[in-house]
């Protein structure tokens, strides 16, 4: 293979150790997450980096476990992605896993890094989340491979996941391309039987150097014109490489055709066995003339895709006459139950009714969890909140109910200065708008939080803002971040100062207070003080994720990090360095 | 629905250990050579949040999911999340449950003659009584003791089975989830009436 990665079962070797020699290879369960890993760290990954969001967040404590790479959680998707462009750039292989919602936030480099292509491969996953199990909307992210003009892959199952994954680098070394891969939650989070796999080989890596071309790296508008001339040859040569690439495959069966990819591929074997499929493994190009001839061999198409009618749309321009949409939802994900309902087949029976009414079970803040303080302090007053994305959301949810706005990262901070303007505008005093507060996690503050905190002091406006510090990125399972004093592998690293960095923006030093988190007298006597204040202020509650906590006393680690946290609290730790 | 697939659906709160337990039986049947597919839910459903795990193995095995009216035996922790998960199983389906109660926020009560609906639903029942077993396990083993259950109604053999345990279940545990399993193989031979082959391992 280009990456020189061993086929299953032979020697890498070669020359005067051309013998062959037989590789103990195993079976394993791999998730669709898992396998990504696996398969990057096949293709000779030199870097992984992204941010913490379900259901993407596995890859990369995935990967971290293989030898000879490097990982971190970037502070957001935007800086993952560049930092993945620039590793590509000096020779590494890198691989950048983010939600679907990160794309958005990592939308800016991605568009040009589209102009820029690479030197070694780098390969971008967005992990999709339709039905939104864990997520504030169900966009589908297909459409940004089809908006930058790049190619993505679509894998089914885990072990598809594995495979494409490496195809997925030799497609962007090979076309000078970044390259998508698109998970959705139920592959990402779906285990699946991954074969041959072999830990004692040693992927080859691409050699280091920076590749130093400013004509190709440097996007002022002389050099981004010639490389957008240089994106649509390279679209052009794709749209002829899927025609015949090993991830589009063709099972041929019946007189029903239907095109697919993803996980739906295995509802439709599911519901329809009998069907001809066409299963796209790569959903940006498609393969124009496969499609063609495989409509022109069945009697009725089905294009099968969750969430938009992209294939749907673009097989309808070329003519092709199919169901799509107006079979199956646009809304939510997939299963054999929707198909088959869809299609009007008889859906199996279920054991009988009962009369019991079972009643929903609602997830909640962990009992003792410190962000409860805050929250019950900020329903006594009667604030109105501004929320932000955490575990801290679900203060939306009974027993708090204290969470009046959710719309992405860091907009808690924003959109409160936002109705801030407004409410000065008509004549409301500084107390009086001090029931409009924010909240947002430590670990969103780092994200997104900062700029926000920066624009209202530096547009001199009012507001209550609270950091809900828990030291961890807890909703997606307790990853470090640049608040919590630790790096990705719970690596000891440096930490921000809350007084210092407020002082630093602007803010005077009174309007700053960090205090226990677990202390809910101090938390309202504190909030009280700051809210009679005008101008900008920020409370950071700092306490210990409880979940994270129950981890830490099982590995011993626990009173370290609560030393940490204490000393937190403290002035002596101001600019301090844990390492 | 794909033949000779057999659907294991494992249901109970966050943090009962879902995923441990379907890890183990997935694992297990890959062991056993057969193709798996094995779906979960994480996130925000950790948070107190009902949890399930489908398993499917078989021959070959396509959807990670089981639809409705599907699942050979559902697995349960809780009682009301077994009910909850009800309309997954087939008619004459074996439900195999801890006799564990836990309150949703904001309920007042649980419902009272919870046991006879599932026996009137169910085909099969085996009901752990987990006060009782208190005595004779670990509390901890007890997702393998509902495992020794379900090993009763599938074809792997009981070394996948052992293989599995020991190298899933935390370090240092593996001689009480093993003696775990073997409980449960025990109640459950009871529950079922049938007779309990002579153990391999």
């Amino acid at each position: 293979m280009a990456l020189g990665i061993p086929e299953p079962g032979t020697d890498a070797s070669v020359g005067s150790q051309a013998v062959a020699r037989k590789v103990e290879t195993v079976r394993k369960m791999l998730s669709g997450n898992e396998a990504i890993a696996l398969g990057a760290w096949e293709a000779g990954v030199a870097v992984g980096c992204g941010y913490p969001g379900t259901p993407s967040t596995e890859i990369l404590e995935a990967l971290i476990h293989y030898p000879d790479l490097y990982t971190e959680w970037s502070v957001n998707e935007k800086v993952a992605l560049e930092v993945g462009l620039g590793a590509c750039i000096a020779g590494g292989r890198a691989l950048v896993t983010m939600k679907h919602v990160g794309v958005n936030v990592a939308a800016d480099p991605l568009f040009t890094a589209a102009y820029t292509g690479v030197n070694a491969g780098l390969v971008v996953v967005t992990a999709d989340d339709p039905s939104m199990h864990s997520s504030q909307n169900e966009q589908d992210n297909r459409h940004y491979a089809i908006a930058a003009k790049l190619p993505m892959f679509e894998p089914s199952t885990p072990a598809d996941a594995r495979q494409f994954t490496r195809w997925a680098f030799e497609l962007s070394e090979g076309h000078d391309t970044p390259c998508f891969v698109r998970t959705t939650t139920r592959l990402s989070h779906s285990k699946g039987v991954v074969d041959d796999v072999d830990l004692t080989i040693k992927p080859a890596k691409h050699p280091v150097g920076v590749d130093q071309n400013p004509a190709k790296y440097v996007m002022i508008p002389g050099h981004a014109r010639g490389r957008r001339l240089a994106v649509e040859a390279r679209m052009g040569e794709l749209a002829r490489v899927v025609e015949t690439h090993p991830a589009n495959i063709l099972e041929r069966r019946g007189s029903v055709g239907v095109i697919t990819s993803g996980v739906p591929y295995s509802y439709v074997r599911e519901v329809l066995p009998d069907a001809s499929v066409l299963k796209l493994g790569i959903v940006n190009p498609l393969p124009e003339q496969l499609i063609r001839d495989f409509a022109a061999s069945v009697e009725t198409l089905y294009v099968v895709e969750e969430l938009d009618p992209i294939i749907e749309t673009q097989v309808r321009a070329w003519g092709i006459t199919c169901h799509g949409k107006d079979t199956f939802p646009t809304i939510g994900e997939f299963s054999p139950e929707v198909l088959r309902a869809s299609l009007g087949l008889s859906v199996p029976a279920s054991v009988p009714d009962g009369h019991i009414e079972v009643p929903p079970r609602l997830p909640g803040l962990c009992t003792g969890c410190p962000h409860g303080h805050v929250f019950d302090v900020l329903r006594e007053r009667g604030l109105y909140v501004s929320g932000d994305i955490g575990c801290y959301s679900l203060g939306v949810l009974p027993p708090y109910r204290i969470m009046d706005t959710l719309v992405d990262m860091g907009a808690s901070f924003t959109m409160a200065h936002g109705m801030d303007i407004v409410l000065a505008q008509a004549g409301q005093s500084h107390t009086e708008r001090a029931h409009v507060s924010a909240v947002i996690g430590d670990s969103t503050f780092a994200h997104s939080g900062i700029t926000g905190l920066l624009n209202a002091i530096w547009n001199k406006r009012d507001g209550l803002f609270v950091v809900l510090d828990n030291g961890t990125t807890a909703m997606t399972g307790a990853q470090e971040n640049p608040m919590s004093g630790e790096r990705m592998g719970h690596e000891n690293s440096t930490h921000v100062d809350y007084t210092l960095l407020c002082r630093a923006l602007g803010m005077p030093e009174e309007n700053v207070a960090v205090v226990d988190g677990n202390n809910k007298a101090l938390i309202a006597q504190t909030i009280d003080e700051l809210a009679a204040k005008p101008g900008v202020k920020l409370l950071a509650a700092v306490g210990l994720c409880i979940m994270e906590a129950k981890d830490l006393s099982k590995s011993g680690k626990l009173e370290e990090k609560k030393a940490w946290r204490a000393l937190e609290l403290s002035a002596v730790c101001k600019g301090a360095d844990r390492g | 629905m794909a033949e000779n697939v057999t659907n294991v659906l494992m249901v109970g709160v966050g943090g009962q250990g879902i995923i441990l337990a379907s890890d183990i039986l997935a694992e297990a049947a890959m062991l056993a050579g057969l193709d798996v597919k094995k779906s979960e839910v994480h996130g925000m459903s950790q948070r107190g949040g009902p949890v399930f795990s489908h398993v499917r193995f078989g021959p070959e095995v396509h959807s990670p999911v089981i639809g409705r009216g599907e699942a050979d035996v559902i697995y349960a922790l809780e009682r009301m999340e077994l009910l909850r998960w009800a309309p997954w199983a087939r008619p004459g389906a074996t439900a195999i449950y801890a006799d564990t109660d836990m309150l949703p926020t904001g309920i007042a009560a649980y419902p009272a003659d919870i046991d006879d609906e599932i026996a009137s639903r169910f085909g099969r029942v085996v009901r752990f009584d987990m006060r009782e077993l208190r005595s004779q396990i670990n509390p901890k083993a007890k997702n393998t003791v509902l495992l020794g259950a379900v090993s009763m109604l599938t074809d792997l053999p009981l070394d996948a089975y052992a293989q599995a345990i020991t190298e899933l279940v935390p370090p240092g545990t593996a001689e009480a989830n093993l003696k775990g399993f073997e409980v449960g193989r025990r109640v459950a031979a009871s529950a079922l009436g049938v007779r309990l082959e002579s153990e391999t391992s």
